[in-house]
């Protein structure tokens, strides 16, 4: 049997290489085809996290109380960042809130392949299902978060305002957005193991860039240059403070930081969705 | 002369195998990465597939024989699209799918749930699934654990859910490895009879076998395996007596 006329069988019956990737739009809308996997896959994850402890999927609402009681205690009463600012302690569930949520689903999807090796080895699927389930699973846990957010808001004293209706637009960008840079991790993630390390060190140096328990705009009053501008067009920051912006009547958020949101969310959807789809090949 | 569906050209298959990369000491990595120099031996290249070319045709079923490591289930996989050739390609007319789903499983949720999450995996509508999950239930035969935890299972009863939804769809292109079908005698009887079952449905079939009967009686064709390169190939029963004399001559020498 020579190459020569295994290449002609190719060609005559129109056989496809098996090594070989679908196009993009394909690829994509492979992928769709698969939403109810993605669905599937996300659901197990969660009843998997907690099917071993007593108190099982509360944790999900515990833990992000737990959070923000810490956080309001070191931040609001013992080290006082809260000079300044109104309500601190919706400030603080906000922005704790919306970062823990960048920070778990960017950790989860720099392991979401090699911790998937064995399904890769046994089916055949585009690979992209596997960092969107891992973000369906995040953001799932994420809303229980948000709707203890409201409650707190509300409590607190922050009327229900039109401004509201701007929330979902604002998590929307925040998905795009850290959906976009997990991809980006995913690839590293499944190339080496290395990355798991570097990660929580990045995580924490950007926790502290985005303003989670302090405020960007009194903070940067001081550093009006390049300094001020970078951390507050910061991607962590920006979606922080949109989320702020529309619970809290006390924030007022400039026109250009929800330019930023909009920025930020398309340009990392798009660079992430082309660097996950060009990795593909590597992944099996 | 019928259409060909599998053709495999010249695959090779190289294996990276870590031995020990990051587990020797701290000391040693950091004296690596100071002198530049590569941890030596830490990669090992196996060469699984050593230029393995054949064609197979709609209609054909096609038993592969050869002992364990002969490269029978990497072959099998870089059909699927699982294994990347790092030399040659595989082209297929339609995606080969593996029959196993083990892997998609997860422990944590019902029988019923894993029904639906491997039917999803193997790219089922939804639809499709509840049109098919009383054969599924019935063919796996676990009673009421079916809405139980599958971590509640016993191995044989999970052994026969994962059989039971893998075995559920019908396949152009069909893979079987018989490692596959464990569990107790009575269902390795059933199980034998669904892979004839779906083999006769199927275009094209290859099936790694380690009991003969089961590739006598279901294969036209075999091909015998041996440390990466096919030794004989053609008409099962010639393959097989080939291959059966040569264990037994290992086996006196």
């Amino acid at each position: 049997m020579t190459s020569t006329s295994n290449a002609q069988l190719v060609d005559q019956y129109g056989l496809t290489s098996v090594s070989q990737t679908a196009p993009l739009s394909e690829y994509l809308r492979d992928t769709w085809k698969r939403i109810d996997f993605i669905k599937e896959l996300a659901n197990a994850r969660s009843t998997q996290q907690y099917s071993d402890s007593f108190l099982g999927r509360l944790w999900q609402l515990v833990t992000p109380l737990l959070n923000a009681a810490i956080y309001f205690l070191i931040f609001g009463v013992l080290l006082g960042t809260r000079k300044g600012i109104d309500n601190f302690p919706a400030f603080l569930v906000a922005g704790v809130f919306a970062f823990n949520f960048m920070q778990t689903t960017i950790t989860a999807s720099a392991n979401c392949i090699p911790k998937n090796d064995r399904l890769i080895k046994a089916i055949h699927f585009p690979k992209l299902v596997l960092p969107l389930a891992t973000a369906v699973n995040q953001v799932q846990q994420y809303f229980i978060s948000l709707i203890v957010l409201m409650i707190v808001a509300v409590a607190t004293g922050e009327p229900l305002t039109w401004m509201w209706l701007a929330l979902p637009v604002a998590l929307l960008l925040q998905f795009g957005f850290i959906s976009g840079i997990s991809l980006i991790v995913a690839r590293w993630g499944a190339r080496s193991r290395d990355i798991t390390q570097l990660l929580p060190f990045f995580l924490r140096t950007w926790r502290y860039a985005s303003g989670v328990f302090f405020s960007i705009a009194i903070f940067t009053s001081k550093f009006p240059g390049w300094i001020g501008k970078s951390l507050k067009y910061n991607p962590g920051a920006v979606y922080i403070d949109l989320i702020r912006d529309s619970l809290m009547v006390s924030i007022h958020t400039d026109l250009k930081i929800w330019i930023a949101g909009v920025v930020w969310a398309i340009v990392f959807l798009i660079v992430g969705l082309v660097y996950f789809y060009r990795g593909e090949r590597t992944y099996v | 002369m019928s259409k060909p569906t599998v053709v495999i050209d010249d695959v090779h298959i190289h294996y990276r195998v870590v031995l020990g990369a990051g587990i020797g000491s701290a000391a040693g990595a950091l004296r690596s990465l100071v002198s530049g120099k590569k941890p030596s031996q830490v990669v090992k290249k196996v060469h699984a597939v050593r230029g393995v070319s054949m064609v197979a045709y709609e209609g054909d079923v096609v038993g592969l024989v050869g002992r364990n490591g002969s490269g029978k289930s990497s072959l099998l996989r870089s059909i699927a699209g699982l294994q990347k050739p790092s030399q040659g390609d595989v082209y297929t007319s339609s995606q080969a799918s593996l029959l196993g789903v083990g892997a998609a499983l997860n422990k944590s949720i019902t029988g019923n749930r894993n029904i639906t999450l491997g039917g999803l995996a193997m790219g089922m509508t939804r639809d499709e699934i509840e049109e098919l999950r009383p054969s599924i239930i019935d063919f796996a035969d676990i009673g009421e654990f079916i809405d139980m935890p599958m971590g509640t299972y016993s191995s044989g009863m999970q052994a026969r859910l994962r059989f039971a939804i893998a075995a559920a769809r019908q396949h152009e292109i069909l893979l079987v490895d018989e490692a596959l079908s464990t569990g107790d005698t009575e269902f390795r009887r059933r199980s034998q009879a669904k892979i004839r079952e779906l083999a006769a449905d199927a275009g094209t079939v290859f099936l790694v076998a380690h009991g003969h009967n089961m590739i006598r009686e279901v294969c036209n064709r075999a091909v015998w395996m041996d440390k990466g390169i096919i030794r004989l190939q053609g008409d099962t029963q010639e393959v097989l007596d080939a291959y059966e004399a040569d264990m037994e001559d290992k086996k006196k020498s």
